[in-house]
C-alpha cells in the first residue's frame, strides 16, 4: 500500500451501496458527454433493433410508449466516480423490445448506438432478463436532453457509459464489438463491483 | 460525433508512483504541481490521467486531471488543480503536499480530446478548463507547428486567469466578473466566436472545449450556431 503523507480523506461511513473507489453524489447529478447535446425532438426519435434477430423492427416515440411501462428504482455508478442512490427512471424494459424481435440463438452481444454516432458494447446476457431499459422519464419528468432525453439505454448494473445517451438501436451480434469507450481504453464490460474501469482492470 | 485519435492505452491500466517535484503558484485558487513520474510512457495534449492518494486505514481517493504539460521526454509531468471548498483530493495539494511527497497516477486516458497537432485547433475554455488546452498551446509552440491554433478563454477576473502570463496572441481572454480597464465584462458570446469561424483555416477547425458542464454546453451551443459541424467538437466536461 502506498500511503499517501498526511492524507487522511473525509470522515467516512460504511456504504454497502457504494462500489469501491466510488463517491456519493448526493442530489448532483454530473453530465459526462463527449459531444454536443443534440436537440432531438420525441417526434424525431426512433429505436431500433436489427442484426441477429428473426424480426428486425424500428419502433417510433408512440409505437414505444404503446409497450408495457416499466420502472427502474435504485443506483447508478459512474466510472468517473460517482453513484447515485436512489434513482427512478421510467420507461419500457429492454425484454419487451426482444419479445418482438426475437434474438437468434447465435447472438451473444450487442452494439448500442445513439442518434449522434456513439457506441457501446455489451454483452446480451447484461440487457436481458429485466436488467436494462430505454428510459425516457427520470422522476417523473421527461428525462432531460444532458442526460440523453428524449431516450437514453439505461443498464444500471454497470457504469454508467453503457446507458447510451439518445439511443438509436442496438445491432445484435455474435461477438463483441468495442464501442466509443472501449477503444478508448474503457473495459469491455464495465461491472462497478469489481471496478472494470479500464481494459486491463 | 467526431473519431477517436489512436493511442497506446497498454500503460493506462498501471498504477504509478508519482513523486511532486516542484509546486508553482498559479493564481489564488490554482497551483501547477510538477510530479517526476519515471515510467511515464508520454501523451498527447489534451489527455488526462487518474491520480488516487490513500490513506493510512487503505481508503482511496481517484480523481481525474488533465495533463498540462506538453508531451516532453524529462520524465515529468505536470498538473493544475484548482483548490476545490472542502475538496478531499485538491484540498490535500493544496494544504498538505510538498516536494518530495508521492502519489499514484494510472494513464494517460482517452484518446478522445487528444490533439496530435495534426489539424487546425479552434481552442474554448473556462476556469481550470484551459489546463488540457494549454497543453495543446504548449505542445504547439515546443514543436514550432505552423497549423492555426486560436483558444478563447474564459475567467472570473485577470488574477485568476490561469497562465495568464504565458498567453500569447493566440489567446483572447473573457472576463465574467471583473476586467482590466477597457475590457467588457460578461460571458462569452457569439461575437466571441464569430470572427474566429468566419476566419476558418483551409478543411476548417477541430474545436475542443473544456470546463464545467454549464460551460461546455454553452460554449458547444455557440460554436454549433456560428456554423462549427457538431461532428468536430470535442467536449471535456470537468463535472
Ligand atoms: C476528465 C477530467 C479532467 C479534469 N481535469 C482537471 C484539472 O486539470 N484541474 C482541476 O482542478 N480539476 C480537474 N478535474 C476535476 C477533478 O477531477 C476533481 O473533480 C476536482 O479536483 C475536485 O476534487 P476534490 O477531491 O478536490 O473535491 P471533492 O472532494 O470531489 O469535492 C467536490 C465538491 O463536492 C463536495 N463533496 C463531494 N463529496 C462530498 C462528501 N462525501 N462530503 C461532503 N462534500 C462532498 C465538496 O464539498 C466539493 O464542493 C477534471 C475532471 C475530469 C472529469
Amino acid at each position: 500500500m502506498n500511503v499517501t503523507r498526511g492524507f487522511t480523506g473525509r470522515p467516512r461511513v460504511h456504504n454497502p451501496g457504494l462500489p469501491p473507489g466510488q463517491y456519493d453524489a448526493g442530489e448532483d447529478w454530473p453530465v459526462l458527454s463527449a459531444e454536443v447535446t443534440p436537440d432531438l425532438a420525441p417526434a424525431d426519435w426512433s429505436f431500433r433493433i436489427d442484426g441477429l434477430v428473426e424480426r428486425p423492427h424500428t419502433w417510433d416515440w408512440d409505437a414505444a410508449h404503446a409497450l408495457p411501462a416499466s420502472a427502474y428504482d435504485g443506483d447508478i455508478h459512474c466510472v468517473t466516480g460517482w453513484s447515485k442512490f436512489g434513482v427512478r427512471f421510467g420507461g419500457v424494459s429492454l425484454d419487451a423490445f426482444f419479445d418482438v424481435v426475437r434474438p437468434r440463438a447465435s447472438a451473444t452481444h450487442v452494439l448500442a448506438r445513439s442518434h449522434t454516432g456513439y457506441t457501446a458494447g455489451l454483452p446480451l446476457a447484461d440487457v436481458t432478463g429485466g436488467r436494462a431499459w430505454i428510459a425516457w422519464e427520470y422522476d417523473g419528468r421527461p428525462l432531460p436532453a444532458e442526460h440523453g432525453g428524449p431516450a437514453r439505454l439505461l443498464v444500471p448494473h454497470l457504469y454508467f457509459w453503457k446507458s447510451a445517451k439518445w439511443i438509436a438501436g442496438l445491432t445484435l451480434l455474435d461477438h463483441d464489438e468495442p464501442g466509443f469507450w472501449e477503444r478508448n481504453g474503457y473495459h469491455e464490460r464495465g461491472n462497478p463491483w469489481q471496478e472494470q474501469r479500464y481494459s486491463g482492470d | 460525433m467526431p473519431a477517436r485519435i489512436a493511442v497506446s492505452e497498454q500503460v493506462a491500466a498501471v498504477w504509478q508512483t508519482a513523486t511532486v517535484a516542484e509546486i508553482r503558484r498559479e493564481t489564488p485558487r490554482a497551483a501547477t504541481f510538477r510530479l517526476a513520474v519515471p515510467g511515464w510512457a508520454g501523451h498527447l495534449p489534451g489527455q488526462h490521467l487518474m491520480l488516487r492518494l490513500t490513506a493510512p486505514d487503505g481508503y482511496t481517493a481517484q480523481r481525474h486531471y488533465s495533463i498540462a504539460s506538453a508531451p516532453d521526454d524529462s520524465g515529468h509531468i505536470e498538473l493544475t488543480l484548482d483548490h476545490v471548498p472542502d475538496g478531499e483530493v485538491s484540498g490535500w495539494f493544496h494544504t498538505v503536499a510538498r516536494p518530495g511527497d508521492t502519489v499514484e497516477v494510472r494513464g494517460p486516458l482517452s484518446g478522445f480530446f487528444a490533439w496530435p497537432g495534426d489539424r487546425p485547433a479552434l481552442l474554448l475554455g473556462a476556469g481550470s478548463g484551459i489546463v488540457p488546452l494549454m497543453s495543446m498551446v504548449r505542445h504547439h509552440r515546443r514543436l514550432g507547428l505552423t497549423v492555426p491554433l486560436r483558444m478563447l478563454v474564459s475567467a472570473r477576473s485577470p488574477e485568476e486567469l490561469i497562465y495568464a502570463a504565458e498567453l500569447g496572441a493566440e489567446t483572447t481572454a473573457v472576463f465574467t466578473r471583473s476586467a482590466p480597464p477597457g475590457v467588457p465584462v460578461g460571458r462569452m458570446a457569439a461575437a466571441h466566436v464569430a470572427p474566429l469561424l468566419a476566419g476558418s483555416p483551409a478543411g476548417g477547425w477541430e474545436a475542443y472545449v473544456c470546463g464545467s458542464n454549464g460551460f461546455a454546453e454553452h460554449a458547444s451551443r455557440l460554436l454549433v450556431a456560428a456554423g462549427q459541424p457538431v461532428d468536430r467538437i470535442r467536449i471535456e466536461r470537468f463535472g
